[in-house]
């Protein structure tokens, strides 16, 4: 029952403002896809051109190998989970969900039964004649969800449904959402803007910005192998060190910056191709927070560096350690909780290292900025 | 009240409740309660006021149920027929108002930009700067015998001679329905703007077919607003005078009519008076049972 979708060059514009563009991916059948940018990147729009709301301005939308054009959102194999939920405040929960069987002439008492069959599925068992606002925001949740599988459909899209939840709701129902997806066993796409929830849930994310693809890859893949600075500092925490490069030799690229030689991964530029650097290019080379550390804890790193510390910020199971390099380039460190850090005075110097293999180089770009 | 008073300052506080005392007390309490205690008084010259002949009586009330003591009749079969055809004709009105403003209203909430919405509600306004009996005079040159659109028709070859839309009562319906289109349309469209358009997505992307959404998710929202439209469109039609004059038929008497007839032409203020009550007392009555079939709450009306 699950299908694949894919896009083909699709763009959506708006008069002369494209909200995507040149969108092309295929999302494979039973997978859990998301989509990942900041507000206003042209996710949403993707989605409802997906789901039949707007038709893409150029490129085919594909699924099940079937061309969706002229195809509306009440005929496509797909379901649509709003940001909002937009349940049907005066429907008992029971009739919300079977709305879409009430639609195709089912029976009562049949509605019923599948409308019981979907709460169990989704945990709720037993609150089919409750009133939708009588229900929590993650019961809504999970009625939502219900509603949206009630038509049986090969792709479920999702739009951002858990930003309204508070955090540890959140996150309870992250785990949930990927179990319902693999009973179920259908294509899932997911957008948000949140990477944790990015990271969490998805097989493969794609990371969007200005209405293009950055990257199409899996969690590690894009937390890890960054192919653009928009990527590498949009998802998760990144040091951005500017720099020229002075050696290049294979794979690996020697920069330097500030007064510093680094010796850092170039980074790569498509599947098993990597960024080719010449002496003297502008780069910018990232290193994450938690890769760097002091100098005397017990990790491999070859490289080295000393920074003036600014200020520290704890976070619970760690802490961040805030240095600048010669009062231009800041440096953001997180450790472990359990190193002791009182000792260190406002701006002392404190020397640092992170290992080659934890540092990517890139060319110079925009960055996610926040 | 010393919380209003410190709230509003001693003088907005004066001026609010003097402009508010007032309407209330002597433009709705007092003629109000004048009418009610003149249709139970006989009619008598204004010198026997207060005499011994000036008691309470039923006779006004009477004389709507079985007419006038002359007559042969059982039942007063006239009054009580005009006042039978007022009542299901504003019902009839009514309803066509409600189903020729419903889409107009949704257009204007659901589909509409911003900017045709904003000039549909201004068109729809401004033909209401003209007075009443203005506009119905209008109807009334517009389906005349030789009026323009018996002209169109026999231009366009639809009919060979004039259609008497007049006798036909049609200029009337027409009159009516247009006369409140208003009253009906912001009720209806304030109740749908507030709809969350994703509810209508939701329902589209579920399967449902757009009567099945109108039905049972867009009136169900806006139930209020329904019923809110309808009562005024029904008090106010069925208390219309300056349409039904200009525009019914010879044989066809609104009950505010009668109303006008024994104030200004029979000179019985009290039997107007009591023709006005019966004919408040059943609208209301009328109204207040559709709002209970129909499970609305008075709360909800005026919102």
């Amino acid at each position: 029952m699950s299908a694949d979708v894919e896009l083909q060059n699709v763009s959506v514009s708006f008069g002369n403002f494209y909200a995507a563009k040149d969108v092309s991916v295929k999302i494979e059948k039973g997978e859990f896809f998301s989509f990942l940018g900041p507000s206003g990147c042209g996710k949403t729009t993707l989605l409802r051109a997906i789901s039949g709301f707007s038709e893409p301005s150029d490129g085919k939308i594909l699924i099940g190998s079937q061309d969706m054009a002229g195809i509306g959102p009440n005929k496509r194999p797909t379901s649509l989970i709003f940001q909002n939920l937009a349940l049907f405040p005066l429907m008992s929960v029971a009739d919300n969900i079977a709305f879409s069987l009430e639609v195709r002439g089912t029976g009562k008492a049949q509605r019923r039964k599948r409308a019981d069959e979907l709460l169990e599925l989704v945990a709720l068992s037993g609150q089919g004649d409750k009133k939708v606002n009588e229900l929590s925001g993650g019961q809504k949740q999970r009625v939502a969800i219900a509603r949206a599988l009630a038509i049986e459909p090969a792709v479920l899209l999702l739009d951002e449904p858990l930003s309204a939840l508070d955090l540890k709701l959140r996150q309870k129902m992250r785990t949930e959402l990927r179990e319902i997806q693999k009973r179920v066993g259908i294509t899932f796409i997911y957008i948000t803007h949140d990477q944790g929830e990015a990271l969490t849930m998805s097989d493969r994310i794609a990371v969007m910005n200005e209405g293009e693809l950055e990257q199409v890859g899996s969690g590690h893949n894009v937390y890890e192998s960054p192919r653009t600075p928009f990527v590498a500092t949009f998802v998760g925490e990144n040091n951005a060190f500017y720099g020229t490069v002075s050696s290049v030799d294979g794979g690996m690229v020697k920069i330097s910056s500030h007064g510093n030689d680094f010796l850092a991964k170039a980074g790569d530029l498509s599947e098993g191709e990597k960024h080719t650097f010449r002496k003297n290019d502008k780069v910018i080379m990232f290193v994450r927070p938690e890769s760097i550390f002091l100098k005397d804890q017990n990790n491999q790193a070859d490289n080295t560096f000393t920074a003036k510390f600014k200020t520290v910020e704890f976070e619970g199971n760690l802490k961040n350690i805030y240095l600048s390099i010669d009062g231009k380039q800041n440096v953001r460190c997180s450790i472990s909780n359990a190193v002791e850090t009182s000792g260190i005075s406002t701006t002392e110097s404190i020397d640092l290292k992170f290992s080659s293999s934890d540092a990517v180089v890139l060319p110079i770009g925009p960055l996610a900025v926040d | 009240m010393n919380y209003f008073f410190n709230k509003n300052g001693p003088l907005i506080s004066t001026y609010l409740l003097i402009s508010i005392g007032f309407w209330l007390i002597f433009l709705i309490i007092i003629p109000q309660l004048y009418m009610f205690d003149l249709s139970f008084r006989p009619n008598i010259p204004t010198l026997l006021r207060g005499g011994p002949d000036d008691v309470y009586t039923l006779v006004h009330y009477k004389h709507f149920l079985f007419g006038s003591e002359t007559s042969g009749e059982k039942y007063n079969y006239v009054d009580i027929g005009v006042f039978l055809d007022t009542i299901l004709t504003a019902i009839l009105i009514t309803l066509i108002n409600l189903c020729f403003c419903y889409p107009i209203a949704f257009y204007i909430a659901k589909v509409a930009s911003a900017k045709t919405a904003r000039l549909l509600i201004v068109s729809l306004i401004i033909p209401f700067w003209i007075n009443e009996l203005l506009r119905s005079f209008a109807l009334r040159i517009l389906f005349a015998g030789e009026g323009f659109i018996n002209n169109l028709l026999i231009k366009l070859g639809l009919i060979d001679t004039g259609i008497n839309f007049i006798a036909m009562d049609v200029a009337l319906y027409t009159g009516l329905n247009y006369a409140y289109i208003l009253l009906m349309i912001f009720p209806l469209y304030n109740a749908i703007e507030t709809l969350d358009k994703n509810q209508l997505e939701a329902a589209e992307d579920l399967g449902s077919s757009m009567i099945r959404t109108h039905l049972r998710i867009v009136i169900p929202h806006a139930k209020a607003g329904i019923a809110s439209g309808c009562t005024m469109v029904f008090m106010l039609t069925a208390g219309a005078l300056a349409t039904p004059v200009v525009l019914s038929s010879p044989n066809t008497f609104w009950f505010t009519q009668l109303i006008y007839q024994w104030f200004n032409m029979n000179d019985n203020w009290p039997r107007g008076a009591a023709y006005s009550v019966i004919l408040l007392t059943v609208s209301v009555i009328f109204v207040l049972l559709m709002m209970r079939v129909f499970k609305v709450k008075i709360g909800e009306i005026v919102r």
